[in-house]
């Protein structure tokens, strides 16, 4: 007698490498235009980033005697990286690249048991590490100076920015629009005033702004999530949920304060929102199963954005966000469990059903 | 009101007792690896921590102050903390048996709990009114359950996970404990008391 295996018996088109490919894919755009705008030197802050994510990734997987080429060939530590890189300042030195990409994955992931069992975002995780352990360093931002124009570097100049730091720092540092707007308002400053003179929502939307290689184009950002929407890689859930929850609540605090709070599209548009709302929160690991569960992450992640970014010490709380609701996560999943197989109705409907039963 | 509002997001959050102030380790290593005891061990040390700033705040002011013996304050507040967390574990058995499964047999345990005791002594430190302390208590032993139950949820996943032998157990907690005081550290800044 043939017995089969055990269900399901038809797999979908994607496997973990699959998906890999497809967010990595989504990425590009706006990370080439990143990498447009900052030179040399980003490109090799974020090869080395990328290439040690992939070295720790090995050496791990030779110490915990797993097969290292299978598990290195499913990109996922190729994503972490990248997502890494995103998130640095485009002309940090290399070891911060080495740094961070170590405690992603050493620390992040393989500390856990590798792929898939990871209670925290490891390239968050390493943000927030290097952001606490070196201020300065993390906090470095160049004004953009793109290939060919006169200010960019060459390759030999960009080589020596990436290995022994900038020369003339005053020369060439620029604040980014969440740290400046930071810094004025705490010099009593209004905001009208400090947006005047140094805010253009379309450049912060084509990404013509200093900032992380992920903090420059809201618009390309939007277009490769909503790529991966489309895909059926992500679902909708947290990143509406979170861009959602950001916009009404700039927009009640704009309406209450314009003198002091920026309103939904300046939030929308500038620091790490976008990459984080369609590439980082949605990390299928560390964020919750259901449908409600993925709706109380995001919002819960667009809350905790908005708090840091306007009341806490840190300008951008991207990281901070993603890490605290990690940590919710297996308690979100705990109280909202995922819709049932052979139920048709989705959590979030079960849930108002019982709110109208009482 | 807001004042009140800003010590406990101050107490809660941004110096948290556990992941900011390191107190009270020792029941968030021991008593999180469940998430039903996580809770109810909150719940306890919620109860306790508020009534232990209440009655340090009412020994400070009315005879260790007055008959200038604050060199006895860790002395005697141990004392009347241990006194007061046993009379109301009696008094609770008697009077509410569904109340006493809930904190059960915590609240014995949380008495030598170093969380309850540095937390009266720094509130007592504040100087400030009868109720600012209640509302201190309150606000740390809130941020103590909030970590405790967050952490609990982790450990349960952890237990699942497939962490590697010479980190399983202790070292994986403490590296996730060590994780959770990163992400708060997010919330140092915010506004507070």
């Amino acid at each position: 007698m043939i017995i089969p295996p055990s269900s399901p018996h038809i797999a979908g088109p994607n496997n973990v490498q699959t998906i890999m490919l497809w967010v990595l894919l989504a990425l590009s755009p706006g990370t080439m235009l990143g990498i447009y705008q900052f030179g040399w030197p980003a490109l090799f802050l974020f090869l080395i980033t990328l290439a040690s994510a992939v070295f720790f990734e090995g050496i791990c997987l030779k110490i915990a005697g797993k097969p290292v080429f299978p598990y290195c060939m499913d990109f996922s530590a190729l994503l972490t990286g990248w997502l890494l890189a995103m998130t640095l300042p485009p002309w940090a030195p290399w070891w911060i690249g080495v740094l961070g990409s170590f405690c992603a994955i050493v620390i992040g992931k393989q500390i856990f048991g590798g792929i898939g069992q990871n209670l925290f975002n490891p390239a968050m995780l390493a943000r927030t590490i290097l952001l606490v352990s070196f201020p300065l360093e993390m906090t470095t931002w160049i004004a953009p100076r793109p290939f060919g124009t006169p200010q960019s570097v060459d390759a030999e100049t960009g080589w020596n920015i990436t290995l022994n730091g900038i020369p003339n720092l005053d020369g060439v540092s620029s604040a980014s629009v969440l740290g400046h707007v930071r810094t004025e308002l705490g010099m009593g400053v209004q905001l009208p005033d400090i947006l005047a003179t140094m805010y253009n929502p379309l450049a912060s939307a084509l990404g013509t702004v200093s900032g992380s290689l992920g903090e420059t184009s809201a618009l390309l950002f939007l277009l490769g999530g909503t790529f991966l929407i489309v895909k059926k890689i992500i679902t909708w859930h947290i990143p509406v949920a979170m861009l959602g929850t950001v916009a009404v609540l700039a927009s009640v605090f704009h309406f209450i304060d314009p003198l002091h709070y920026g309103g939904p599209l300046f939030h929308l548009l500038n620091g790490g929102l976008m990459l984080g709302a369609f590439f980082i929160a949605t990390d299928p690991v560390t964020s919750p199963v259901s449908s409600l569960g993925k709706f109380i992450f995001g919002a819960g992640c667009g809350l905790l954005l908005f708090i840091i970014r306007n009341w806490g010490g840190y300008p951008e709380g991207m990281a901070f966000a993603v890490l605290l609701m990690n940590a919710a996560t297996p308690l979100i999943d705990h109280y909202i469990k995922p819709r049932i197989y052979g139920y048709p109705d989705s959590a979030i409907r079960r849930f108002f059903q019982k709110m109208k039963r009482g | 009101m807001s004042d009140l509002l800003l010590v406990i997001i101050g107490t809660a959050l941004v110096n948290n007792v556990v992941l900011v102030k390191f107190l009270g380790l020792c029941p968030f290593m021991g008593v999180s690896n469940k998430l039903e005891t996580a809770i109810s061990m909150g719940f306890a040390t919620t109860f306790v921590l508020t009534l232990a700033a209440i009655s340090s705040w009412t020994l400070e002011t009315f005879v260790l102050e007055p008959f200038d013996l604050t060199y006895l304050r860790i002395i005697s507040f141990i004392l009347v903390i241990a006194a007061v967390v046993q009379f109301t574990e009696m008094f609770i058995k008697k009077t509410s048996p569904s109340l006493y499964q809930l904190l059960g047999i915590f609240l014995p345990l949380i008495t030598t709990n170093c969380a309850v005791l540095g937390v009266a002594l720094l509130s007592v430190q504040e100087k400030s009114g009868f109720f600012d302390s209640a509302v201190y208590g309150f606000g740390s032993s809130v941020g103590f359950t909030l970590v405790m139950v967050l952490f609990a949820g982790l450990r349960e996943r952890l237990a699942l996970a497939d962490v590697p032998r010479s980190f399983a157990g202790a070292p994986i907690g403490f590296i996730v404990a060590s994780i959770l005081s990163l992400a708060f550290m997010g919330f140092s800044g915010l506004p507070s008391h």
